[in-house]
């Protein structure tokens, strides 16, 4: 298991380092002048012009200035942000538990009825069930999320008046960020009603972030199940006597399971992707919003470094997923 | 009173107009019997025994006069009931081993949920008993086997813990379905020695699936033989070998490479089972009987008892010796 | 899908049974297609699409760019104040929002016909490449398409976009970046499976040139599952332009673009239901018709991959 591991980690190293020279590109492939694209004006006086390009480093051969640009990544520096001269790595450690807890709503909503629609798609195979649920993911599948979002709101927030329109929780509560979890902090908190509040604000994000995610996990457990069902050691285990749900959840779902992870790895990057259209219409302060309000104001090392810190995220996610893959397959964990 | 009876089992794939695929079998079984059951593929041998465990699905219908295994009329258990009988006094092996065990558990996982599921064993106890199940079935280093997956065992290995499996709630019954037709030749040997060891020991009545009939002859005290979904002759096994009665059984028999020294070619019955839309109307080996009578063209046989066996013909072969 | 007219036969008795006769690939093709009932739905509305988007200014009733300043916010013509000149409603601006989604359909199209085809292209060459160096340039390439793959796809567009700023060009550029990577694995992949066959080594025996057994021994039988990658990625071209254009970043207003159209709308979302949803509706059902068409070309053409989700 530890040498599987290894080399898996190993795999990982280029990719980092491709990465870091994409950011690197990033900045150094804006067209025109980059101090004056960054300062936002034209004809910088010359000597502030100099003095920026010396401090930017861009005055140097390309080598010299990756080179220095891992080095500082080493030193675990990425930077401040323009706007806020704040720390890019304080700033993405304060606003992702807002993503995170996004995402994982959004996971868990997509994971439990993907794979239980899933399931019993397969079981109930060419009902009208199957036929509804089959449909119902292919047009989740084609789902503008950015629109979806709006749609909700529209009915359930302006509408019915149910959910609030955004944000992670109501200005009424001052709710001190210990964990950075709102429903962690809301049930730290002595607030009353503080936590009902940040559910309530977390339920239409998650479920429009899970959407795409929904769909993908529902067929694939239909089309992994359906192979499962039809193999041997299904019948071997009827043949036990074993009880209906015993032989669908236990040796079924396993075994149909090892495919679904797979494609639960892969969602995690339509997830963070997504995660910047959801956070953008619902204005919660995550990453997302982050990145594209970075964007707007020309904020360079928060674009740059801030695409770095995705990318290692995804990487990340991936090879926890591809351990688990192989703790969820026994056949992989013994390949040589 | 038998094990196990079958009077009139039919199975049938889709409406009540559909061919059978088992078409009016009638079968008992005593206790420590060993009963071979041969045929080609698609006889409906399987098919029977599936119905008999209760594994066959939706669009497949059964109906039967009677299905009665140990005193249960199989026929009208709840799904409960029957899975307390299903694994435990009646238990089944089948063809693949290297598909027949689930890939992502241990071998002492999928031994210890018999032992859990109809004798109550739990913990120290069933890993106990699996244990002494691996030893039982005479594999080598049984103590390192239980913690091995499926895919480190050999096809024979695997065979091996599916028949721990199922002789785990020690059966009544055990039915091998062609336990070694997937398995090398040398081994194949070894498992029917086992299973046959098995059955003497435990005294449980064994149904063998097989089509190969060197196997029939060597260990079953009686044999079925089956065709198209019918069984067409049903006989102790040295009369029915010596004499065969029925068409059927004789191209069989003919076919053994042993049984034609001397010729040339094996003998060979020309033509095919018959499928699901040229079933003849009269007798379904019309077609291909090298005796074929007018009579048999237009009347199917049914079955009766003649001189040494159970005959579905009209004119059954080597009557003349009583 | 023209059947060739049968010659006139001369003697009758060499008439051959047409059952016997293997179909033509187009019509083995056509009918396992036509057998996917959803593909064909699909393959309709597409062709709605393609219809409006070709003869927009024909078929559209009002000029998009149009402002009635006496009909803003007017409701679809079903609804109460609804008016048959306006039949979706109008805008915040007074423009006829029928005029415009049809103005938009061309927008899209074009959006995601050029992606698909500038990345196509190029990826289909690196895979060619990767497939037959599968000692130093093969893997560095595909150490590079994953480093494109850690991205998800849609911030990478954002992060080209950020970099080359917004507009219809840089949208088809970025798009076209980011699905570059699934055409060069794909390529790759059925490039190492085919070269192992048997037809391949003949045909290398037989002399023919580097550039010959890549291009036309073996890139015609890779085919099958890029036709289906392109569909998909058409899908998702559109779906990425209409995110971009919602973050503004993609398309500019007033550019009749639907997700261009959607951000402008979100400030009405209160008031005028219809200019939120109509956009929207009109990328999901050309997305899921797609789609559609996708599942239904992935069966017809490659049933190995039918389990494939």
């Amino acid at each position: 298991m530890f040498s599987f591991i290894a080399r898996r980690l190993g795999l990982l190293i280029p990719t980092f380092f491709g990465i870091t020279l994409l950011t690197f590109a990033l900045i150094r492939l804006i067209p025109g002048d980059p101090v004056e694209v960054m300062m936002g004006e034209r004809r910088v006086d010359p000597e502030m012009h100099a003095q920026a390009m010396e401090r930017l480093g861009l005055n140097k051969p390309l080598p010299e200035q990756y080179l220095d640009y891992i080095g500082k990544l080493a030193q675990g520096d990425l930077g401040e942000s323009l706007r806020t001269r704040e720390s890019v790595w304080n700033e993405f450690l304060t606003l992702f538990p807002a993503t995170l807890e996004l995402a994982i709503a959004a996971l868990f909503f997509a994971g439990v009825i993907g794979l239980l629609a899933g399931v019993i798609a397969a079981l109930k195979r060419g009902s009208l069930f199957d036929h509804g649920v089959m449909g119902i993911s292919l047009a989740g599948y084609s789902m503008p999320i950015f629109w979806w979002g709006l749609i909700l709101i529209m009915f359930f927030s302006v509408s019915l008046g149910w959910t609030p329109v955004s944000g992670r929780i109501d200005l009424l509560y001052d709710i001190e960020p210990k964990t950075g979890f709102m429903l962690i902090d809301t049930l730290l908190s002595d607030e009353e009603g503080a936590f009902k509040d940040a559910v309530m604000h977390l339920i239409l994000p998650a479920i429009v972030l899970g959407t795409i995610p929904l769909a993908v996990i529902a067929r694939m457990t239909r089309s992994s199940m359906l192979e499962v069902l039809r193999e041997d050691y299904i019948r071997t285990a009827r043949a036990k006597g074993l009880s209906p749900a015993r032989v669908v959840f236990v040796h079924g779902l396993r075994n149909a399971l090892i495919p679904v992870l797979t494609v639960f790895g892969l969602q995690v990057g339509t997830l963070l992707a997504g995660a910047v259209l959801t956070e953008t219409i619902f204005s919660w302060p995550g990453i997302g919003k982050w990145l594209i309000e970075a964007i707007g104001a020309r904020d360079y090392p928060v674009v740059q470094n801030g695409i770095l810190l995705i990318a290692c995220l995804v990487i990340l996610v991936n090879f926890v997923v591809d351990i688990l893959y192989g703790l969820a397959n026994p056949r992989i964990r013994h390949q040589r | 009173m038998s094990l196990l009876q079958i009077k009139n089992l039919n199975v049938r794939f889709g409406d009540a107009n559909a061919v059978p695929v088992v078409d009016g079998l009638d079968l008992s079984v005593s206790e420590g019997e060993v009963l071979a059951i041969v045929g080609e593929s698609g006889s409906g041998k399987s098919v029977t025994m599936m119905a008999l465990m209760g594994l066959i699905d939706a669009p497949g219908r059964i109906s039967a006069d009677a299905l009665t295994f140990d005193g249960h009329n199989m026929l009208k258990l709840s799904g409960r009931q029957r899975r307390r009988v299903v694994g435990k006094d009646m238990a089944m092996v089948f063809q693949d081993p290297m598909t027949a065990l689930n890939p992502s558990y241990t071998v002492g996982f999928q031994i210890e949920e018999v032992l859990r599921q109809h004798l109550g064993l739990r913990g120290k106890a069933a890993r106990q008993r699996a244990l002494e199940l691996l030893r039982k079935v005479e594999i080598p280093a049984p103590e390192s086997r239980l913690d091995a997956y499926p895919h480190q065992l050999s096809g024979g290995m695997s065979q091996r813990v599916a028949i721990a499996m199922a002789i785990a709630g020690e059966p009544k019954l055990l039915i091998a379905d062609e336990p070694t037709t997937a398995l090398d030749v040398t081994i194949q040997a070894q498992i029917m020695e086992l299973l046959l060891n098995l059955q003497k020991e435990q005294n449980m009545a064994l149904i063998l699936i097989t089509h190969d009939l060197a196997v029939v002859a060597e260990t079953a005290r009686r044999v079925c033989v089956m065709y198209a979904g019918q069984a067409v002759e049903i006989g102790q096994v040295p009369e029915l070998f010596d004499v065969p009665a029925h068409p059927y059984s004789e191209a069989l028999l003919a076919a053994i490479p042993e049984h034609s020294e001397g010729a040339e070619r094996l003998a060979t019955l020309p033509g095919i089972v018959p499928g699901r839309y040229d079933r003849p109307q009269g007798c379904l080996l019309s077609p291909r009987c090298p005796y074929v009578q007018d009579h048999c063209r237009q009347q199917r046989p049914p079955l009766d008892p003649q001189v040494h066996s159970l005959v579905r013909c009209f004119y059954p072969l080597n009557q003349e010796v009583a | 899908m023209t059947t060739p007219l049968a010659k006139p036969v001369s003697t009758p008795a060499t008439a051959v049974d047409q059952s016997l006769l293997y179909p033509s690939p187009y019509k083995e093709f056509w009918q396992a297609f036509s057998h996917n009932k959803g593909a064909v739905a699909g393959l309709m509305f597409m062709s709605l699409i393609v219809f409006c988007a070709l003869f927009a200014p024909w078929v559209a009733p009002h000029n998009p760019s149009e402002q009635y300043r006496d009909f803003l916010l007017t409701p679809p013509v079903w609804l109460e104040g609804g008016n048959w000149q306006f039949i979706l409603g109008t805008d915040e601006l007074g423009r006829d929002l029928l005029s415009r989604l049809i103005q938009g359909s061309r927008l899209s199209l074009l959006i995601g016909l050029s992606s698909v085809v500038i990345s196509l292209i190029p990826g289909i060459f690196l895979g060619l490449l990767a497939g037959f160096f599968p000692r130093i340039l093969g893997p560095s390439i595909m150490r590079l398409m994953d480093v494109m793959l850690a991205l998800p796809s849609l911030l990478l567009a954002v992060a080209i976009v950020a970099i080359l700023g917004p507009g219809l060009m840089n949208t088809v550029i970025a798009i076209a970046v980011v699905s570059l990577p699934s055409y060069v694995r794909l390529t790759r992949a059925a490039v190492m499976g085919e070269l192992n066959r048997d037809y391949v080594t003949a045909a290398r025996l037989a002399g023919a040139s580097l550039p010959r057994l890549m291009f036309v021994t073996v890139l015609p039988n890779c085919m099958a599952p890029l036709i289906v990658q392109a569909t998909l990625s058409f899908s998702s071209a559109i779906l990425d332009a209409a995110a971009l254009g919602f973050l503004g970043l993609g398309v500019q207003p007033p550019t009749p673009e639907w997700g261009t159209m959607l951000a402008s709308a979100r400030d009405y979302i209160e008031r005028a239901w219809w200019v939120v949803s109509l956009p929207g509706l009109t990328i999901l059902l050309s997305v899921l018709a797609i789609n559609l068409m996708g599942d239904g070309l992935r069966d017809a053409l490659d049933p190995k991959l039918k389990n494939a989700a």
